[in-house]
């Protein structure tokens, strides 16, 4: 046997503070009112740090900050001089990347390896990306001179807590608004981090604000009169509630949403690599994936080869420690997360569908969840209906493409697809038919600062990513 | 076995009596996608692999290592001295594992023998049937293997007739493992059936001798072409897959080895026979070697983490093995100076 030895990526090169203040104006400030909440690690539950809840107060503080530098500062700033910041802060992001990837996966709970070739990679790829449309904005397809929002309230998830930041923060500074960002309650730590490096950056006081908080935080960021824009990424529940919100009001509103993605396997398809494909579709970032492929469709014909595949494959996944480099499952984010997978998992087990993982030792503390798949789904199970958000794949089988396509668009979402197959017409075919956002083909869960990302339907609207993304952050 | 594998296996050595039927049966296996291949090859050379690990590995890859030498430069005061090494990699310390095999040109074998012999040890495979391991060898037979490349390498250019008598006078001369080398001009113009006809008779020629087949997967360019090469060689009764000669530009690379373990795997799953892998030609780190390892693990598991069943034809990467195995034990890491060019 060939036992891998630990290999722990060092905690020490991540110096945290105790407590952290709000990020409000270029300085970290106490809130108004003095509440706090802790943020803990995933893995061990241990307190990470000591975080500042901002009240309504914070709000207008950061909110009028924000106006201000949009007024005198950012607004009128040159778009060659506003990426020049961009990519100051894109080569702080890379120098720091060590830094930031283990805090990341500290508090995310999600593995080294994902956070320091995934998510690091991506965030700065985003901030040069946007770097190089600022002063370019004419060109981006949206008139001659196409000018900001404004003030731009952003509510982020915790699943890729740094990387959505990026999405975020990224095209709205490109295209000369102003942020106030509120990261998520379980992951609020490498934001900031972020407003440290922000400052290392000599960005502008009051260009980005971070305001950390929970829901409450949120509601009174989005609803702040003061504020032009809404982004928000996260749960379709919430999303609603933010759009009845800001309906009526002059505020622009772009959503990325839930999803329950059908990653669909032909019977030509290249059974090896769709296997990798569906491991990575759903097992990545321990399913907490807006995109992930939580649906297998496999045709029938092949089905019981590419579960055979897919259960030996899913062995060989090393569950465990997310600082370990060898580990590719790490932690639930929170004991609630932990929680809802439990209960559709086990909604699954109740309503007849076969549930296998492969036999794993999970640690004693913390939030675990062994990777599942349940089989003998069909279109009327919960785990084939709503949105899961863990390491729980369902599989359901088709005979034709048409049933494949019937079945994938059979739900509610509409934010991402793949397709395995031989056969490139087919691909085309398919991608025509299927409502949403994203199609993969012969790949998943792929992402590039250059590419539209978002959703149909329940899953949302607007884009984030590419040239389109620019777009919900111009008054056009 | 099972019964089902039983038939399996009988269905499918059926196959290589009609060109149809090979072909249909190789073009009907499912395809390989380059980028998602080569992903997958450079997820797993991201593993860390430390300490106790590290040191495992490395002892296991040097007793994988195929130390090779095929140059028209050989000479037997060259390949004795290799056959030395073999034997006892690193004069300086005991514990130090032998290696696998010596691999030779067929005019060299002898004075390798001549060498492995005198140690007590000699030449000679074990009896025992095709896909027999071949681990501990019985008393006064050779601890480590000697190879010999035949049938006209590198290019296989050469009539029917002459590969054989090079099979033959090879393994007379000593060798216990023939690496030969496929018609890759028949099998790039669609003649299967010569290409795998041509495996028999050398399998056959090749007596007890293991028989490694290389398929030049460099010349062979698609992963498509890999894989069906990989069960060609298989279904016609090869005991290894080999990559390549380490004569054309481009050699073993981690995505070719990885659809030749997953063809190995399935072929098992398959007939039951359990074939072995062997990458070759520019893996000359202990890294590189120890990445090679670790997608064995995870593609086809223990089974093949042994000499038996995995090794690496190479010539420097036994050095590199010896310097990191010494920086272990040692602490210090010693110049190339401290370990024998041979």
């Amino acid at each position: 046997m060939f036992e891998y030895a630990p290999a722990p990526e060092s905690r020490s090169v991540v110096d945290l503070k105790p407590s952290y203040g709000l990020f409000i104006d270029g300085k970290f400030v106490d809130p108004t009112d003095g509440g706090s909440f802790k943020s803990i690690n995933p893995a061990s539950e241990e307190v990470l740090a000591e975080v500042a809840e901002a009240g309504a107060q914070d709000v207008e503080r950061a909110v009028r900050a924000a106006r201000k530098a949009y007024d005198k500062v950012w607004g009128p700033m040159p778009g060659r001089d506003r990426a020049k910041y961009l990519y100051r802060i894109a080569r702080l992001i890379q120098e720091r990347s060590r830094e930031l990837a283990v805090l990341e996966s500290l508090d995310n709970g999600k593995p080294i390896r994902e956070s320091r070739d995934v998510d690091l990679p991506l965030v700065a790829a985003h901030f040069f990306y946007y770097a190089g449309w600022a002063d370019k904005l004419p060109h981006a397809g949206f008139g001659a001179n196409p000018r900001p929002i404004g003030v731009a309230a952003q509510v982020i998830p915790w699943n890729f807590p740094l990387l959505m930041l990026a999405w975020k923060i990224a095209p709205a500074l490109a295209a000369g608004n102003t942020v106030v960002l509120k990261p998520a309650e379980t992951t609020p730590l490498t934001a900031l981090l972020f407003a440290e490096i922000c400052q290392q950056a000599e960005l502008p006081a009051g260009v980005v604000n971070i305001l950390t908080g929970a829901g409450d935080t949120g509601r009174a960021l989005v609803e702040h009169p003061g504020v032009d824009k809404v982004a928000f990424t996260g749960s379709t529940d919430v999303g609603r509630a933010i759009a009845r919100s800001v309906a009526g009001t002059s505020k622009k509103l772009t959503l990325e949403l839930g999803g329950k993605a059908a990653n669909i396997v032909f019977d030509d398809a290249p059974i090896d690599q769709a296997v990798e494909g569906i491991v990575n579709g759903i097992f990545f970032n321990q399913g907490h994936v807006c995109c992930a492929g939580s649906r297998l469709l496999v045709q029938e014909n092949v089905a019981d080869r590419v579960l055979e595949s897919l259960k030996r494959r899913m062995a060989q996944l090393r569950v465990g420690d997310p600082l370990d480099k060898n580990t590719d499952v790490g932690a639930i984010n929170s004991a609630a997360q932990l929680e809802r997978i439990r209960e559709l998992s086990d909604a699954g087990s109740a309503e007849g569908a076969e549930r296998w993982s492969p036999p794993c030792d999970l640690p004693d503390r913390g939030f675990w969840f062994a990777p599942t798949i349940f089989t003998g789904v069909t279109q009327a199970h919960r785990i084939a209906r709503e949105e899961i958000f863990g390491p729980v794949l369902s599989v359901l089988t088709f005979r034709t493409p048409a049933e494949a396509v019937e079945k994938a668009n059979n739900t509610p979402y509409g934010l991402s697809a793949g397709i395995w197959t031989d056969k490139g017409s087919r691909i085309l075919w398919m991608a025509d038919r299927l409502r949403a956002g994203v199609v993969w083909a012969n790949t998943f869960n792929k992402f590039d600062p250059t590419s539209p990302f978002g959703g149909y339907k329940e899953s949302g609207y607007g884009r984030e990513g590419g040239r389109h993304g620019l777009e919900g952050y111009l008054n056009v | 076995m099972t019964a089902t594998t039983t038939s399996a296996r009988s269905e499918l050595s059926e196959l290589g009596r009609s060109e149809t039927a090979l072909r249909t049966f190789l073009h009907g296996l499912p395809g390989v996608d380059q980028v998602g291949a080569e992903q997958r090859a450079a997820q797993l050379g991201t593993r860390s692999i430390k300490t106790t690990a590290k040191a495992q590995a490395i002892d296991l890859a040097i007793r994988m290592v195929d130390l090779t030498t095929l140059e028209g430069a050989d000479t037997p005061g060259k390949v004795r001295a290799l056959a030395a090494k073999a034997l006892r990699p690193d004069p300086a310390d005991p514990s130090c594992p032998h290696v696998g095999a010596v691999c030779v040109y067929p005019a060299m074998v002898p004075y390798v023998a001549e060498v492995l012999r005198g140690s007590g040890a000699g030449s000679g495979r074990p009896p025992g049937g095709p896909g027999q391991p071949h681990g501990a060898a019985p008393a006064g037979l050779g601890i480590v293997h000697l190879a010999s490349v035949a049938t006209a390498f590198p290019s296989g250019q050469a009539p029917l007739e002459i590969k054989l008598a090079d099979t033959r006078a090879a393994v007379a001369a000593g060798a216990d493992e023939i690496d030969m080398v496929i018609n890759r001009g028949a099998f790039l113009a669609g003649r299967y059936k010569e290409v795998y006809d041509e495996i028999v008779a050398t399998k056959e020629a090749s007596g007890d001798a293991h028989l490694k087949v290389i398929l030049e997967t460099g010349e062979l360019a698609t992963y498509d072409n890999v894989r069906r090469a990989s069960w060609l060689a298989m279904l016609a009764g090869g005991d290894f897959i080999k990559t390549s000669t380490g004569k054309v530009p481009i050699a073993a690379t981690m995505p070719v080895s990885l659809v030749m373990l997953e063809a190995v795997r399935d072929f098992r799953e398959a007939t039951g026979r359990q074939v072995g892998v062997k990458p070759a030609g520019g893996i000359k780190t202990t890294k590189d070697a120890i990445k090679y390892l670790v997608m064995v693990n995870e593609t086809v598991g223990p089974d093949w983490l042994d000499p038996d069943w995995f090794r690496f034809g190479a010539s420097s990467l036994l050095n590199d093995l010896l310097m990191q195995r010494t920086k272990l034990t040692t602490g210090t890491y010693s110049g190339p100076d401290y370990f024998t060019l041979d």
